[in-house]
């Protein structure tokens, strides 16, 4: 074991049995964040099973998510759009653990899709599903598998996941 | 300063992220200042605070809704008024021309306010007590109203004075006609503290441009000038702190004044926007900004000193009593409303031939930090 350290050790027990002063404290933190008009409105879409960017009228960008405003040229964006629901992998990565770091017996795939339509990149992090890990591969054509209507909560996970087409 | 903007200040915005809430703040300011924030700012202060936010790490969310991807930014965890300090140095420093503060309250977002207040407390100490956050208000009070020449009543009539002010503000949500009978007979909440003293919330977004001296001739042809600014902290334990007196206004004013080479402040200033949080605040403040003759606030008060006519009108703009009580933006609010009344675009509340105003902040419970701002115009 190395050094012997001098003093007495704590174990996880004696904090437990409260054997040593503690203090303990759970902080009372709740919010209820506004989505937002644009944010708003792409969750109201998922819902109805429909994708939507939001224009920069400056040079047609498309946004999706949709944004309210471009980061790029400082104005208020344009118009809804609706988009296919398809798109391109950009990039992927198997997990093998959970949230927990405990290992899984089936991975997950998780990907960065590129939605149709919308700019250069733009899309959103998804699971990518009925699909053989070996098939995997960046620039893959996907398309949303989405829960059935009654499910659906106006939430990213309306979408079940992405499949090849 | 050569912009200002600000979109606010209703209850709730629930139409608005705060993303949204605050670009549209700054589309005013920058239209106000003449500038393009892809262009022409140099750098971005963001005051806020991760809990109010209920966001870690809340900085990296602040860039995108005022121009500011890809260009210095940091994040001030405090007031308003202290990210002002912050433009202003950087300015001083030569190496920024044209400096953006932001701050903003989503306070409608926030549905456990005195639980975020709660954990501001010694996690070891205070917090165990488990006491409602507003206690310490009540405690400052009572120590305020002992030691110095003010009373109960004096209290209420700031509520009354700075509701009446919001009248005539145009954005404000808390303006009315309130009897300092009817604040006398509001609920006691933690006595001498009564409910009618508390500022409600509000949510809002202000957004300031500075720039150097050279810039700002050329920008506009009507600067309002920072002459000093100064902020302080007093000990953080409630027990070597100051109660009775707001230390750490005074000594804050003190570093501003030396700055401006303001004497006699009571005489020479012509409008004051303070931190009224808690009515007794108010009074406090005035007292520590050198602005009351010693204790007197509240004889002052009584003989109409800082009523819209009065000599030193305090508060115009209705106050946080009166136009609510916006967090980190507080003191922001307060530097935003000086700017306009030494600009003469204070509208129906403007108080007449103002050159020369005092702002200050006050972090709000449980701190003993503020700032002071001194503007000419
Ligand atoms: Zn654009």
């Amino acid at each position: 074991m190395g050094r012997k350290w001098r003093g007495t050790p704590l174990t996880a027990a004696d904090i437990a049995e409260g054997r040593v002063a503690t203090a303990e404290w759970r902080p009372e933190a709740k919010y209820a964040w506004s989505a937002g008009e644009s944010i708003g409105r792409f969750l109201e879409e998922l819902q109805e099973g429909h994708l939507v960017g939001r224009k920069c009228d400056v040079d047609d960008t498309v946004f999706f998510p949709p944004r309210s405003f471009c980061q790029e040229h400082f104005v208020r964006a344009g118009e809804f759009v609706r988009l296919k629901n398809t798109g391109k992998v950009e990039t992927y990565s198997v997990s093998y653990l959970d949230t927990d770091a405990r290992r899984l017996e089936e991975p997950v795939y998780v990907g960065v899709i590129s939605i149709d339509g919308a700019a250069e990149g733009m899309g959103f992090m998804h699971f990518l599903g009925e699909v053989e890990e070996k098939d995997l591969a960046i620039g893959m054509r996907v398309k949303a598998v989405w829960k059935p209507k009654k499910e659906r909560m106006g939430a990213v996970t309306d979408i079940l996941y992405f499949k090849p087409v | 300063m050569v912009g200002i903007g600000y979109e606010g200040f209703p209850r709730e915005t629930p139409h608005y992220s705060f993303k949204e809430l605050t670009f549209e703040a700054a589309l005013k300011a920058y239209e106000d200042a003449g500038v393009d924030p892809r262009k022409d700012v140099d750098s971005f202060v963001v005051c806020e605070e991760d809990y109010w936010a209920g966001w870690s790490i809340s900085d990296e969310g602040a860039p995108d809704q005022l121009g500011g991807v890809l260009r210095p930014l940091h994040t001030v965890s405090g007031d308003g008024l202290n990210g002002v300090a912050n433009a202003f140095m950087q300015i001083k420093t030569g190496y920024f021309d044209v400096v953006v503060v932001e701050a903003h309250s989503k306070a409608s977002d926030i549905l456990t306010y005195e639980g975020i207040l709660t954990f501001a407390f010694d996690p070891l100490f205070y917090r165990l007590l488990n006491a409602h956050p507003h206690f310490l208000a009540g405690l400052e009070m009572d120590a305020f109203l002992e030691d110095h020449e003010n009373t109960e009543e004096d209290c209420a009539e700031v509520v009354r004075k700075n509701r009446e002010n919001a009248r005539h503000h145009e954005a404000a949500s808390f303006g009315g006609q309130t009897s300092v009978q009817e604040v006398m007979d509001s609920e006691v909440l933690f006595r001498p503290l009564k409910a009618a003293e508390i500022s409600p919330l509000a949510d809002g977004s202000i957004v300031l441009v500075l720039a150097s001296a050279e810039k700002a001739r050329e920008l506009t042809d009507q600067p309002i000038w920072i002459r000093g600014i100064g902020w302080s902290s007093d000990s953080p334990w409630l027990e070597t702190r100051s109660l009775a007196e707001a230390r750490y206004a005074r000594w804050a004013a003190d570093q501003a004044y030396r700055m401006a080479g303001l004497e006699r402040p009571r005489r020479r200033v012509h409008v004051a926007e303070v931190d009224d949080r808690f009515a007794y605040k108010e009074l406090q403040h005035l007292e520590a900004l050198g602005l009351a003759g010693g204790n007197r606030a509240g004889a002052l008060l009584r003989e109409g000193f800082y009523e819209m006519k009065g000599d030193l009108p305090a508060n115009p703009s209705g106050g946080s009593l009166g136009v609510g009580n916006l967090l980190e933006a507080s003191g922001l609010f307060r530097v935003m409303e000086i700017v306009r009344q030494l600009r003469g675009q204070a509208g129906e509340h403007q108080v007449e031939g103002a050159t020369l105003g005092v702002a200050q902040s006050w972090r709000g419970i449980p701190t003993a930090t503020g700032g002071v701002a001194v503007l000419e115009a």
